[in-house]
């Protein structure tokens, strides 16, 4: 899909020379466009061998019965060693205790920030936890007056509040993923801090499509700290002035006390139960979990690996800017494994916008934020209970 | 016999009209009382008929009603300001005092054939509340700058504006034409009679071309109730839901989330509402034509 599926025909020649009587044909989909298709494919019985899924994506795949379990054919593999995996990336695989893909490249969100504008307040280290944080974008605000700020939370985007509340203790559905559970004093505590970086000035109450260009605001001062993804790596070295490439830093997310989780997002890979080949589309697999092959993938996107051996090589090893999501991986948690919940976390920006724009209060909002999520999983709740019954 | 002999004929057509429209709508309304989604659609046996639930529950759903309300205001404003600006520009157009008819006729019409997501990125950084062009004249003349996109009390005004413009040439060729076709003689024997400008507007223009704006008017409100592509290509809905429009929530609702059954029901629902608008139009107008 996207970037990835362009560049993963290069690796295609050296497969098939080492796995003769294979022919690997790659059919790419643009992101926007693959969730549409890949279900269309499902239900007109279309689908492809192996596929790159956004691994929010598996359990509703599971759900429909379209992937193949590959519990059997890791514990026989000599290449995929799942220890050697972050073990919150290996988890978001894992469905009722059986692995469904293997993670292939790593998304997780965290601070990239502005070292000048933290050091002209006065500070020397990104803050580890909120309290600092706090302080940190109180002191940024007093020097940078009304019209600039601390940190950019788009409204459009519902990562940022869900890393923050993926921090707390509690999860966000309870009851086998039925029920939300955003009443709970963590996702409450969250919501509050949050709508406090809207309030006091510390974060302007907009969306990406108000903000024309991130970087330029980025590179203006117009905020200083902003929660994305390792892809803007790339995109800050290309986009930022040079005067400015010495000044940015990325660090990992400030916990509610001390270094915080973030997400574990990125892409699997995955065999189609309805697949012919199901070994032939193993081994591609394992080709493009080696460590050498994914150091090679990633000179390639930039898109980071998911195995600790392979950051331990070549040019992940010295890239500074990595350096944060190295650790950051070790604290990665995956969102809640049930097929809606995209709605839901869709409802999840929609109702923190209006908190944010004061229309509803933080009881409110999470009340609110239940009654959507129980009425979005009712249909999964009557499904289980009948499961459970018969 | 005659009409047994035109059945061969209509054939085809209804067969054609049969397959791709009565058969699909008939399917629809079937699932619409279905809670056909994902869990579906991998087995059929977790399909469950729900009956009216769809709908009860869609008249529940604050969404929807955000959603119609938004519709209704669009339709409300926008219907009345995109005729308004059709007749104005094709009267313009046909005054004999304009120069380089042909030149502004294209002009005008422009907006209509251009691709829909191209102007609206424009019109992004036209709206833009720091750079934009538009709060650049506000400021110039000492009003301060609207927050057009971001603020959910004019992010619908600024879809209207948009739409507006996109769609008023349109109307304006149809309106023009009409304007063609009233016979010079009406307005000479006016002008005899003494009447002034404005007069003749009223009592000859407006009258002749009556049949003509009822047809607009008709396609227009039927059009602006399917309001959709600008609000998804300018504000994906927001901010704050401001500018969902109800067919917004049935794309949300059938091809984000694969409810295709209560997707269906926003369907109807939409569907009855635009078919009682136009019966009271079009009863209106019948009224207006025999009197």
């Amino acid at each position: 899909m996207g970037r990835e599926g362009e560049v993963v025909t290069t690796l295609i020649p050296e497969f098939e020379r080492s796995h003769p009587g294979i022919h690997i044909e790659v059919q790419g989909l643009p992101w926007s466009a693959a969730h549409e298709k890949l279900l269309t494919a499902f239900a007109g019985d279309a689908t492809p061998d192996v596929c790159q899924l956004g691994n929010t994506w598996v359990p509703e795949f599971v759900a429909l019965h379209a992937l193949e379990a590959l519990d059997e054919r890791v514990r026989g593999s000599s290449v995929i060693d799942p220890r050697d995996y972050f073990a919150g990336i290996w988890d978001t695989n894992v469905i009722d205790s059986n692995l469904y893909g293997v993670p292939w490249y790593i998304d997780t969100r965290l601070l990239f920030y502005r070292r000048d504008l933290l050091a002209d307040a006065g500070f020397d280290a990104p803050p580890r936890s909120w309290s600092e944080w706090q302080q940190m974008l109180a002191a940024m605000k007093a020097k940078a007056g009304p019209d600039r700020f601390g940190v950019l939370l788009p409204l459009n985007e519902f990562e940022p509040l869900l890393v923050l509340a993926l921090q707390q203790d509690q999860p966000l559905l309870a009851d086998d993923g039925t029920r939300g559970n955003f009443e709970s004093g963590g996702f409450k505590r969250t919501l509050a801090f949050y709508v406090d970086m809207f309030r006091r000035g510390y974060a302007p109450p907009l969306t990406n499509a108000d903000v024309s260009n991130i970087w330029n605001e980025f590179a203006r001062g117009y905020f200083s700290f902003y929660i994305t993804g390792p892809w803007n790596i790339g995109e800050f070295k290309r986009r930022l002035p040079p005067a400015l490439q010495g000044s940015w830093m990325t660090a990992p997310l400030p916990g509610p006390s001390g270094p915080g989780t973030s997400i574990a997002g990125g892409s699997s890979l995955v065999v189609f139960s309805k697949s012919h080949v199901k070994d032939a589309a193993w081994q591609w697999i394992e080709f493009l979990s080696r460590p050498e092959i994914q150091s090679r993938f990633h000179d390639l996107t930039g898109d980071l690996p998911p195995r600790r051996t392979t950051w331990n090589e070549g040019a992940l090893a010295g890239d500074v800017y990595a350096r944060a999501f190295r650790d950051q991986l070790e604290r990665v948690k995956p969102a809640p494994k049930v097929p809606e919940w995209e709605r839901i976390a869709t409802e999840l920006r929609l109702v923190a916008e209006r908190a944010v724009h004061g229309q509803l209060t933080v009881d409110q909002a999470a009340a609110e934020l239940d009654a959507r999520a129980n009425r979005i999983l009712e249909k999964r709740r009557s499904l289980l209970a009948h499961r459970g019954g018969s | 016999v005659r009409q047994r002999a035109a059945w061969p004929f209509v054939a085809p057509a209804l067969a054609v009209i049969g397959v791709f429209f009565f058969l699909p709508v008939l399917a629809a309304l079937v699932l619409s009382f279905t809670d056909f989604d994902i869990y579906a659609l991998a087995d059929l046996s977790n399909l469950r008929f729900t009956g009216v639930r769809n709908y009860v529950e869609l008249l529940q759903r604050s969404e929807f009603w955000n959603a119609l309300g938004n519709t209704l205001y669009f339709v409300i404003a926008g219907v009345p300001l995109s005729i308004g600006a059709s007749l104005g520009t094709a009267l313009l157009l046909h005054t004999r005092v304009t120069r380089f008819k042909p030149f502004f006729r294209t002009a005008l019409f422009a907006p209509v054939v251009t691709t829909l997501v191209a102007s609206a990125v424009v019109w992004r950084y036209l709206f833009n509340t720091r750079y934009g062009w538009l709060n650049y004249a506000l400021g110039s003349i000492g009003l301060p700058a609207i927050d057009w996109l971001g603020d959910p009390h004019f992010s619908m005004p600024a879809i209207i504006v948009f739409a507006v413009w996109k769609n008023f040439g349109y109307n304006m060729i149809i309106l023009l034409a009409g304007l063609q076709s009233i016979p010079e003689e009406l307005y000479e024997a006016a002008r005899i009679d003494g009447a002034s400008a404005w007069r003749q507007f009223v009592y000859v223009t407006l009258p002749m071309l009556m049949p003509m704006l009822s047809m607009v008017a008709i396609l227009t409100v039927a059009g602006y109730f399917q309001l959709f592509a600008e609000p998804y290509v300018m504000t994906q809905g927001g901010p704050l839901q401001s500018t969902v429009s109800v067919l917004y929530l049935m794309y949300d609702e059938g091809f984000k989330w694969w409810n295709l059954g209560s997707a269906s029901a926003v369907a109807f629902v939409l569907f009855i509402l635009m078919f009682a608008i136009t019966a009271v139009q079009l009863r209106f107008m019948r009224r207006g034509a025999t009197r």
